[in-house]
């Protein structure tokens, strides 16, 4: 086998599992809530910043930045909720759409404003691994592994967890599940919350590999929303594994034609993926 | 939906007439040239907004406008560029382009039933494969560093479409009167009335004979091919093209946020909106100088999150319908107050 055909495959793994996250966490607000958060990529790109503001101005330890940049993007999603979200509970879903869509703008304008537009890299690299003829970047492994063990824990959360199970059952059905005592508005936050959790837990392995800017969101928010609607939204399995065949397609995309050709054709093929298959790849 | 004040054709159109040719009238005051430039730069915007309100209304919801502006535009100036084709030409085969573009895009859609979420999401990943297509085509189109259409050579203004600001204010004022007689025009007809009931429910609409993918069809061709008239001529009065201005995410939500503003179910809705979102984005150029790429999506941003929470119909909505929409108020339920 061709070795650099061979690596686009394994780097499409590795960004597969990047991408698993942020739509892992939009499922679950979208599964939980109904609300398709327009700002999803958005928030990350604020954890993108907290890391690096933390780490490369303030001197503080990478892990401990970490740990704040879940905290503050978690408190965002609650906000989102809080602020935007549950007022418009009862309006049409255009409304709800263009007021995340609103909160987009205001976290792009909030970042250029006091961040300005510059590049900014946190500089820090793992040595590349070699595996046979393939070279593999250490810290893409090292994001693809942490990717993994937050779907894990996620899933560990809502399977074994008394919260967790109230949030699977509301998501199947929100009419009965109040009848069953469980309050939907306190599991609305939670996901709110977790959804958040999840956007900071991308951050943190987005920054490790990308410079971050205010428009970076406008750069994976796209596709983050299409891998969720092919995976069927709601559909946690689903969006986990549209996760990487989507990172396949872009990444030996990149080896076919060049790397803007490879999003037209992750695109086309989403928009196949509506019409030929509309409640999602795996839906049954 | 509103009954018409006259039964015949032209019924109603005396004081939109005079108001034109009052507009018309504008440059006779020689106005500053940053002035007429902010008005035409608001008209076509209108334009561009009319035409999304247009399918919009209908609970269409595009999130990918821009991909019209963008393939009307560079048709326009590549055809221009490489071939000499005048634009007087390159314009309209722009526009047809992009109708072609809407029919290809629309016609699975709707045939499939693509509707809601899912449509405006199809309509995004459009709009972004135009936007990156552009910028992939950089061999001709220069791609993210934009490309200016070639200067015609003096006296041959007119045949490149190319003069000053008065011409294109007559242009722009055209063009947007074109897209409120579109809309007056669909809002006559039988469609306007099919397309309220599909967008209360497919299924009944279809099911009293309504046929559901042509008038779908039939709307989102006009729409696409109003906004695809905007970009062309927007393009072609700055002189100059850029994806990211005439394609992809930010350019469609910009396009809707006016829409939304200035209320899009009524005609003159998308208008107000492009009066205060151009008007809001020059004042805060001239306030903020070079903290303006931030400060704008800023307040945009917080706008549109208030507008939708305690002004969803627009600022048309406000001035039209003195009765209340019979929706039900958003309801923060009691309970929740109650736990943390």
């Amino acid at each position: 086998m061709d070795p650099f055909l061979l690596e686009a495959l394994l780097n499409g793994v590795l960004l597969g599992g990047v991408f698993a996250l942020p739509v892992l966490g939009l499922n679950l607000v979208f599964g939980v809530v109904d609300v398709i958060w327009l700002c999803y990529a958005e928030l990350v790109m604020v954890g993108m910043y907290a890391v690096w503001f933390l780490y490369t101005q303030m001197g503080w330890p990478l892990a401990l930045a970490f740990a704040v940049c879940l905290a503050v993007v978690a408190m965002l999603g609650l906000l989102l909720h809080l602020l935007v979200v549950r007022p418009l509970l009862g309006s049409p879903p255009i409304s709800q759409v263009l007021a995340t869509g609103g909160v987009l703008f205001v976290l792009q304008g909030a970042a250029t404003l006091v961040f300005s537009t510059d590049f900014r890299s946190l500089g820090v690299e793992m040595p590349p691994m070699e595996m046979g003829e393939v070279f593999i970047s250490g810290t893409k492994l090292a994001a693809f592994i942490a990717a993994l063990t937050g779907a894990g824990v996620l899933w560990a959360f809502l399977k074994f967890t008394y919260v967790g199970t109230a949030i699977r059952a509301i998501a199947r059905d929100r009419e009965v599940m109040p009848l069953m005592g469980v309050d939907p508005q306190r599991i609305y936050l939670i996901a709110s919350a977790v959804g958040g959790a999840l956007a900071g837990l991308a951050a943190c392995l987005l920054v490790v590999q990308l410079d971050v800017h205010p428009f970076i969101g406008l750069s994976f928010g796209p596709i983050t929303f299409m891998i969720c609607v092919m995976g069927g939204l709601g559909n946690m399995l689903g969006g986990f594994l549209a996760a990487f065949l989507m990172g396949l397609i872009v990444s030996t995309g990149g080896f076919w034609w060049n790397t803007e050709m490879s999003y037209v054709v992750a695109f086309l093929f989403f928009i196949l993926v509506i019409f030929l298959r509309p409640r999602g790849l795996f839906a049954r | 939906m509103k009954p018409d004040r006259s039964s015949r054709p032209l019924g109603g159109l005396l004081l939109p007439a005079i108001l034109l040719a009052a507009l018309a009238c504008v440059p006779l005051l020689s106005p500053p040239d940053y002035l007429m430039h902010v008005m035409i730069t608001m008209l076509l915007t209108a334009l561009a907004g009319t035409g999304w309100a247009m399918m919009g209304r209908f609970g269409l919801v595009s999130f990918g406008h821009g991909a019209f502006l963008g393939i009307a535009s560079y048709t326009m100036a590549l055809l221009w560029n490489l071939y000499g084709i005048t634009p007087w030409l390159g314009i309209p085969i722009g526009v047809a382009a992009a109708v072609a573009a809407a029919v290809l895009l629309g016609y699975p859609s709707f045939r499939l039933r693509v509707v809601g979420h899912y449509f405006a999401l199809v309509t995004l990943a459009a709009g972004e494969i135009v936007r990156i297509l552009i910028v992939a085509l950089r061999d001709i189109t220069g791609g993210s560093l934009g490309m200016t259409p070639e200067q015609a050579e003096p006296g041959m203004g007119f045949f490149a479409l190319q003069f000053g600001k008065v011409g294109f204010w007559w242009i722009a004022l055209l063009a947007w009167a074109g897209g409120l007689l579109a809309w007056r025009a669909l809002d006559r007809s039988m469609s306007s009335k099919a397309l309220a009931a599909i967008a209360e429910d497919e299924d009944a609409a279809a099911s009293v004979g309504i046929r559901v993918t042509r008038e779908k069809l039939k709307v989102t061709m006009i729409s696409a091919g109003l906004a695809a008239l905007a970009g062309a001529l927007t393009a072609q009065y700055r002189m100059y093209l850029n994806p990211e201005s005439l394609a992809g995410l930010g350019i469609s939500l910009q396009i809707v946020f006016g829409a939304i503003a200035g209320g899009m179910y009524s005609p003159i809705g998308p208008t107000i909106g492009a009066l205060i979102t151009i008007g809001l984005d020059e004042s805060l150029r001239i306030g903020f100088g070079t903290q303006f790429i931030g400060a704008a999506p800023f307040v945009y941003g917080i706008l549109l999150v208030l507008f939708m929470l305690f002004l969803p119909r627009g600022i048309a909505g406000l001035l039209e319908r003195r009765r209340r929409p019979p929706q039900s108020a958003a309801t923060p339920a009691r309970e929740a107050a109650a736990r943390p």
